[in-house]
């Protein structure tokens, strides 16, 4: 049969399956090979806090949708085009999300009567006509890989476990992606494995040409590589980028890097990439708890390193005493916080942006600290090496907050050069003559004087200290003279960092400010609302404490505020009681990214309102 | 000058000029109760640093939260006055970035084994190079007189009218419990054996432990009395050395044996028993160890002091150190370009 074949700008696929499915494979090979292939694209992985929960379940659910594109895209996509539904559990938790009239690829082994049991089902979907509104393609996927397996000898577990890469063979094959990058990961990752290795491109060659000889397939689709600037470009997940960024800082400074860390959900692979960069010299200390972890940085913080700690928001919690030591010894410090749904242990593998308050305001005292916040995948190595830049030129713990939804997502990274990095200065006084622990340079930091420095033997600690001397003092009035200090300190640091630069006209109706990973998303529907006519300007904020200098007269220029974020509207809080201007909050916690339609609907009701 | 320095902070090699207590003392007043035992810690301390031949600025006192803890301000070394608990967690990061330093933390009964307890189990078990020195009051003085996890179960204090409920720790069996490799106890009014205990404590690598029973004048006054004053002092204490048989009593009259695991107090005097029947002292056995610090909560037995237990291991900064030289002899110093540029790359013209 002749195949047609339809050019798209972009696609969006869900892979969805059981949590022991391989979904976040199939997926992360997807991506791999589309990145190369030389898409845009943006992923998102979503997957339970279970490790194997429980075969069948609705809450064992795994999936990971990724949109690819021939131009700039900032998603992953609102709606999938293609659903990859491995058992009917998979299909019932993401049918919802599926566009109209979109693809459905069905594992049709696994509708058997208890899956159809445990995932709610009355009758057969694939068999009952309720699936009517969507392009329904029921594949033996179990069958067809157990076939394709069948002569290597394999157990029945093992031959079962190859099911994802038949599955995205097929997409493949829908999508015009070459074999070759898959092949060769596979073959690399199971090299002490080959017959592993063996069945699964078996598996994988299967589902190809099984997309090719059906007769179920009546269109492929091509998305062409994509317009992006030029350079060399790698995929990147926010964790990545992160543990990237905080290195390069450290190399950039010359001071070597030590991460004191304890193992949270969506942290820990920031330690884990540290932990293997030991040939960088890097230090990695995986503490007893997460107060050991920053106390530990802490100390390598006053010993002269480039001290950093990662953590998620419970482990951020049990940081804070120590975020005030920080910021009373007045020593550089880096805390990623990488957010998830909280409060307590909350949702640990979904997404929030529900820390804001806790980073500013969640201490003792009045207790300033710098926060910034990454955009996207890639702009975590960027924001990572701001906060060193600015940890160590005002000697100050500064807060770095990503999300599970940047952690764990991957985009294309045009690749900076080492070179083309700015240089982090980190210098430590020596000078005896004239030297006092609390004096003070023109950024208002206090010298750095390291251990092991001959005649300048001082003494650091929690007690509020006097200014100039930094011995411990109670008096009153030096107490609020430091308050005050340590609050000016920071604020001055809007002097060092970009002014606030709005998309789209400096003026008009409504500006839209996002903060964190809902960039892609408000990114999104700016262009969808462009395209229907609509003008909407747009802030991204990078820098939340202390704001860009110049906020204030931005704020002023439209009518209309609109901040969109991933809880209860802390951004919003903090821009109301600082401009007292009448931000409106679009504000969602469902441990899940906003969709670009959410916000376009948001503006299009505000702009027509009245 | 640049000296070569090895991980305990000595210089090797170098003529230093002879530094003496007083340069070891702040330009700040100290601000303990008068009559407080730890004045006398302060001083064994700034006494028996200059014979370790180390610079001042190597040296690096860290504590936490307590009387004990504002130790770091009466030393005119580098110092860390930190939170609650975490003086060795602050300790050990720094230890580990900067292992040329000789890392010390002054710390409580409260701030150790309370707050900080499991930091302190950990220091233990990780074996970094550092001195920990617990002034054991046996009760929370600066927050004014509440029990601590060193009081005597039926405290009466202000937080246990009625008297606590709990059983306290024993500072040297929770060490040892926790993998401790050097175990010491000494007491105040003991400067000679205070000196002694700390120097051992310092030559030592690795995490020593020394607990120091110290009198609280104003909250827990005379809690050591018997173990301190001369007329009761020979009876209730043993004072331990390696290779030594553990006799105590005014006139050495008194001993201790072994029958199988149960230690027994023996007299020397009635004909019964020989001084060959006496425990002789073995610091390299845990389970020596072990046994001789359970005399502190043993009905009859005298408490003992010295060094329970010295056995060297690997140090946790030094295997920190090896694995970084190894990995860059394997990969070769990491090249952060190429790092940048790892992987699965593609161009775009």
């Amino acid at each position: 049969m002749e195949k047609t074949v339809e050019v798209l700008k972009s696609a969006t696929i869900r892979f969805a399956g059981d949590s022991g499915d391989g979904m976040q494979i199939a997926g992360s090979r997807f991506t791999e090979t589309s990145a190369f292939f030389g898409n845009d694209l943006s992923t998102f992985p979503d997957f339970p806090a279970e490790i194997r929960a429980p075969a069948g379940t609705l809450f064992g659910v795994s999936g990971f949708q990724i949109q690819f594109s021939s131009q700039d895209i900032y998603s992953p996509g609102d709606e999938p085009d293609v659903l990859i539904a491995m058992n009917p559990a998979a299909l019932k938790v993401n049918l919802k999300d599926l566009r109209q009239n979109g693809t459905i690829i069905a594992n049709e082994d696994a509708f058997i009567e208890k899956n159809l049991q445990l995932a709610g089902y009355k009758t057969n979907p694939l068999e009952d006509g309720s699936l009517a509104g969507y392009k329904l393609i029921k594949v033996p996927i179990t069958r067809s890989t157990n076939n394709a397996v069948q002569e290597l000898g394999l157990t029945a577990k093992e031959a079962n476990r190859c099911k994802n890469f038949y599955a995205l063979g097929i997409t493949y094959w829908l999508y015009d992606r070459p074999l070759e990058i898959t092949m060769h990961w596979l073959e690399t990752k199971f090299s002490k494995k080959p017959v592993i290795a063996e069945a699964n491109i078996k598996a994988l060659k299967a589902g190809f040409y099984f997309g090719e000889t059906a007769e179920i397939f009546t269109t492929r689709y091509k998305v062409a590589p994509a317009n992006l600037p030029k350079g060399i470009y790698r995929n990147i997940t926010g964790n990545h980028a992160a543990a990237l960024g905080i290195l390069a800082a450290s190399l950039r400074s010359g001071l070597p890097l030590f991460l004191g860390s304890y193992p949270i959900t969506p942290a820990s692979d920031i330690l884990h990439d540290l932990a293997g960069f030991k040939n960088f010299g890097v230090k990695t200390f995986q503490a007893e708890d997460e107060i050991a972890a920053i106390c530990a940085a802490i100390g390598a913080a006053f010993g002269g390193s480039l001290a950093f700690t990662s953590t998620s928001g419970p482990g951020m919690a049990l940081k804070q005493e120590a975020v005030g030591l920080a910021v009373m010894v007045e020593l550089p410090l880096v805390i990623a916080n990488i957010q998830r749904g909280g409060p307590s242990t909350g949702l640990p593998t979904k997404t929030e942006q529900a820390d804001l308050f806790q980073a500013i305001l969640g201490r003792n005292g009045e207790c300033p600290v710098p926060v910034v916040a990454a955009s996207t995948p890639a702009d975590c190595f960027m924001m990572m090496f701001e906060a060193a830049r600015l940890a160590c030129k005002f000697m100050t713990p500064v807060i770095f907050l990503s999300d599970g939804y940047l952690a764990n997502g991957a985009e294309p990274w045009r690749i900076p050069h080492a070179s083309e990095l700015p240089v982090i200065e980190g210098d430590f006084r020596t000078e005896k003559e004239g030297y006092q622990p609390y004096m003070r340079d023109e950024f208002l930091a206090r010298p750095w004087v390291k251990p092991g420095t001959p005649g300048m033997e001082h003494r650091i600690g929690g007690l509020e200290k006097q200014h100039i001397t930094g011995n411990v003092s109670y008096d009153t009035s030096n107490h609020e003279f430091m308050v005050n200090l340590r609050a000016q300190k920071v604020k001055n640091i809007e002097n060092y960092i970009p002014l606030a630069e709005v998309d789209g006209d400096p003026e008009g109706e409504l500006l839209i400010i996002g903060w964190g990973s809902t960039y892609g998303a408000i990114t999104s529907a700016r262009e969808r609302l462009a395209a229907k006519g609509y003008k909407v300007s747009r802030l991204h904020m990078k820098y939340i404490n202390p704001f860009p200098k110049n906020l204030g007269d931005v704020l002023k220029r439209f009518k209309k505020i609109l901040i969109p974020e991933l809880n209860l509207g802390q951004l919003r809080a903090i821009i109301r009681a600082e401009y007292l201007v009448d931000a409106i909050g679009l504000n969602k916690v469902q441990g899940l990214p906003f969709k670009a339609s959410e916000i376009e609907k948001k503006v299009i009701e505000l702009l027509t309102e009245n | 000058m640049e000296t070569e320095t090895t991980t305990n902070g000595t210089v090797e090699g170098s003529a230093q000029v002879k530094l003496t207590a007083k340069d070891y003392a702040s330009d700040q007043d100290v601000r303990w109760c008068p009559g407080c035992g730890d004045y006398s810690i302060l001083a064994q301390v700034q006494r028996v640093m200059p014979s370790f031949n180390i610079p001042k600025e190597k040296t690096v006192f860290v504590a936490g939260i307590g009387c004990s803890s504002r130790f770091p301000y009466y030393m005119n070394t580098y110092g860390f006055h930190s939170i609650h608990g975490r003086a060795t967690a602050v300790a050990s990061g720094l230890k580990l970035a900067r292992p040329d330093l000789d890392v010390w933390i002054a710390s409580g009964d409260g701030d150790l084994l309370s707050i900080g307890g499991n930091h302190f189990i950990h220091l233990l078990r990780r074996n970094i190079n550092t001195v920990i020195m617990l002034f054991n009051n046996r009760i929370y003085g600066l927050t004014k007189g509440q029990y601590s996890p060193t009081s005597e179960h039926g405290k009466i204090t202000k937080s246990s009218p009625l008297g606590s409920l709990e059983e306290p720790f024993n500072p040297l069996t929770l060490a040892l419990g926790a993998g401790a490799s050097f175990v010491a106890r000494t007491m105040d009014r003991d400067a000679k054996h205070m000196q002694d205990i700390i120097a051992k404590a310092h030559a030592f690598k690795g995490t020593s432990f020394v607990e120091t029973f110290q009198n609280c004048n104003i909250y827990n006054d005379g809690a050591f009395l018997m173990y301190t004053e001369k007329d009761t002092k020979p009876e209730h204490t043993v004072f331990i050395e390696h290779g030594k048989p553990l006799v105590f009593g005014a006139k050495k009259e008194l001993g201790i044996k072994l029958n199988g695991f149960r230690p027994e107090v023996i007299s020397l005097e009635d004909g019964k028993h020989t001084i060959d029947d006496v425990i002789v002292h073995d610091e390299t056995s845990r389970e020596l160890a072990m046994i001789i610090a359970q005399f502190t909560d043993m009905k009859d037995f005298p408490v003992p002091f010295g060094v329970l237990y010295k056995v060297e291991r690997p140090v946790y900064e030094d295997q920190m150190e090896q694995q970084i030289i190894d990995a860059k002899e394997k990969l070769g110093v990491g090249d952060l370009e190429k790092l940048l540029f790892a992987g699965n790359t593609w161009e775009i013209k």
